[in-house]
């Protein structure tokens, strides 16, 4: 919306300032078009280096590097990035799944809900959950979310156990996918909600009272002038999430069991990501070891390429829809 | 008037059910906070004294009591300043490039791009790179610095995106009233553009920060593990105080672990005191207070 009003008055603006001779100018415009340039060129230099380090390793692997699921490069040389990398993206999706709405939810609680002399201290209360770092989230599921959540776990297990998210034999409970799914969740919902405010926040007031002035509900309101005006802003909210989620790693490695199976039981002890396996395996790792821990940081940096590229798309799209609806 | 105020049940019982799920989802957001922080401070007040604020763990036994986190909060706070020096210029200005001089051209889009995939670089690839790039193929030693190089890589983005955002929202009208006036770009960029978006970038910084200052996982191959007190973030491993924490509390007697809840407590109140130092700034310049 903006940028299409920009360049189109943008132009003759520029040939004005650059008429006249004004002091400061072009210094300005170099040390911002540098401080972008400096950006690609740290984005390529971990590029670079992650590939120069893994390819050692990946030659002395004796397993495929894609397929296989078990993790030894220490002792066999035989490694693999399957379990690990679906065990990074399920979790991740769990956790945005819970996040997602309740963030929503919070934001506009927030926006347009909360009295508005409580709202600024509220907006306080739910950044504060950003505030709190991920090793404490790790030391709280380990010591309180895992045990609270082994009976509700056992009672969906044996109600519910025919839905495969909560089926599962033998130990149900304890260090499981949802523990970790519900701490990702904890840790998103402050970054998903900030921004969601923020955006909710900037909608246009004209709209809102005119959507009331006709008698709408404030549901109705939002419905109409708030929430469209909010979505790309919730769902580049929720791309910061995923792609935070996707990178957790302190918690989550305190948290799950570090196995090496592919599986969508969320009740039983089987969970592990990329990052908690780099974080549990980087101290006791040798040369190999390390090379393979640094070829597996590169799938969760493509991993997380290819999930922005999607989001990105996505909001482009949006942003195109609205612009046609206006 | 009784008929233009009247509201069919089917949309009063809607608006009723969404205000009760907006309540609701606002609760279920609270409920783990204030587990969260409960825990931390009750487990927490317990070593909080003098004592761990003033000292370190030289010295200290494996079970002893005793013993503090001096080292690991200068650590902190020097490697999170570092990183913010490195990253917040950069990251304001290349906003500044992606909204007033961009133009949507190719460099720009270019840079846009890449900014969210920075985004999306988890912090323990960052811990990664700057391991393989400063510590492997430079070969320099541990460092406060190299710690402080991993957190600057991941608040580049978060600082660029949330200062274009805030940015793009300062309406064309403000720039456009002030070029009439005959205002160069680049100063009508820091007299108008800046201080009109300055909330909403301290509050991004702020976002930032909180996110950097609680990593762990760079600073596990970036800073190493150290027990003494070491003040220059350029030569020799120097703690953090995250890494403090994930250090005491992977330990298994119990004087170590409650040093690392009373170091988680410590750790959220310096990044709370930084937040609400944040929060002062963006009040007394805020345009509304002005007004």
């Amino acid at each position: 919306m903006t940028t299409n009003v920009r360049t189109r008055e943008g132009g003759p603006v520029k040939h004005r300032s650059a008429s006249r001779r004004s002091h400061g100018e072009a210094p300005f415009r170099i040390v911002s078009t540098a401080a972008g340039i400096i950006l690609l060129a740290i984005m390529a230099a971990i590029a670079v280096f992650l590939i120069s380090e893994a390819i050692p390793a990946l030659r002395a692997n004796e397993a495929n590097f894609f397929t296989e699921r078990t993790w030894d490069p220490n002792s066999q040389q035989v490694f693999g990035i399957a379990a690990l990398a679906f065990g990074t993206v399920f979790s991740s999706a769990l956790a945005l799944v819970i996040a997602t709405p309740i963030a929503v939810g919070v934001a506009l609680f927030i926006s347009h809900y909360a009295p508005r002399r409580l709202a600024a201290p509220l907006g306080y209360l739910i950044d504060l959950l950003a505030a709190v770092p991920s090793v404490v989230y790790g030391l709280w599921g380990v010591a309180f979310l895992v045990p609270l959540l082994r009976t509700p776990s056992q009672w969906l297990n044996e109600n519910l156990g025919w839905f495969p998210l909560f089926a599962g034999e033998g130990i149900v409970g304890g260090k499981t996918m949802l523990a970790g799914a519900i701490v990702l969740a904890i840790m998103i919902l402050p970054i998903i909600a900030a921004i969601s405010r923020e955006v909710f926040l900037q909608a246009p007031k004209m709209n809102e009272e005119a959507a009331l002035a006709l008698g709408a509900t404030r549901w109705e309101m939002i419905k109409m002038a708030v929430l469209p005006f909010g979505r790309p802003g919730v769902i580049s909210a929720a791309m910061l999430g995923l792609g935070r989620a996707m990178g957790e790693t302190i918690a989550v490695a305190l948290i799950f069991p570090a196995t090496f199976d592919i599986t969508f039981e969320i009740l039983t002890p089987h969970a592990n990501s990329i990052a908690a396996n780099i974080a549990n395996g980087f101290g006791e790792a040798n040369n190999i070891g390390r090379g393979a821990l640094i070829a597996s940081g590169l799938v969760l940096f493509v991993i997380t390429l290819l999930v922005n590229m999607a989001a990105r798309m996505i909001i482009n799209r949006r942003k195109e829809y609205a612009r046609a609806g206006a | 008037m009784t008929t233009i105020q009247h509201i069919s049940t089917s949309r009063r019982i809607k608006d009723r059910v969404v205000q009760g799920l907006v309540y609701l989802a606002f609760a279920a957001a609270v409920v783990p906070l204030v587990s969260v922080l409960w825990l931390v401070i009750s487990n927490g007040l317990a070593r909080f004294d003098l004592e761990f604020l003033t000292h370190s763990m030289n010295g200290i036994g494996a079970r002893d009591a005793h013993g503090g986190a001096y080292h690991a909060i200068i650590g902190t706070l020097t490697q999170v300043l570092l990183a913010g020096v490195i990253s917040v210029p950069i990251g304001l200005f290349t906003a500044i490039y992606l909204v007033e001089y961009g133009n949507n051209g190719r460099l720009s889009r270019a840079i846009s791009f890449f900014v969210d995939v920075m985004t999306g670089i988890p912090s323990v690839v960052a811990g990664l790179f700057v391991f393989a790039f400063w510590i492997l193929f430079l070969g320099f030693e541990y460092s406060g610095w190299a710690g402080a190089l991993a957190l600057s890589i991941l608040m580049m983005p978060t600082v660029v995106r949330s200062a274009e955002e805030m940015l793009r929202l300062v309406p064309n009208d403000l720039r456009e009233a002030s070029y009439a006036l005959g205002v160069a770009k680049w100063r009508t960029i820091v007299k108008v553009v800046l201080p009109t978006a300055f909330t909403g970038i301290v509050t991004g910084v702020m976002l930032a920060v909180a996110r950097v200052a609680g990593e762990t996982a760079p600073l596990l191959m970036t800073v190493f593990f150290t027990n003494s007190i070491n003040h220059d973030p350029f030569s020799g491993p120097q703690m953090g105080l995250p890494l403090f924490v994930f250090d005491q509390a992977a330990r298994p007697n119990d004087t170590a672990v409650d040093r690392a809840w009373t170091g988680a407590l410590t750790l959220i109140l310096i990044v709370m005191l930084l937040n609400l130092v944040a929060r002062l700034i963006a009040w007394w310049r805020s345009p509304a207070r002005a007004r």
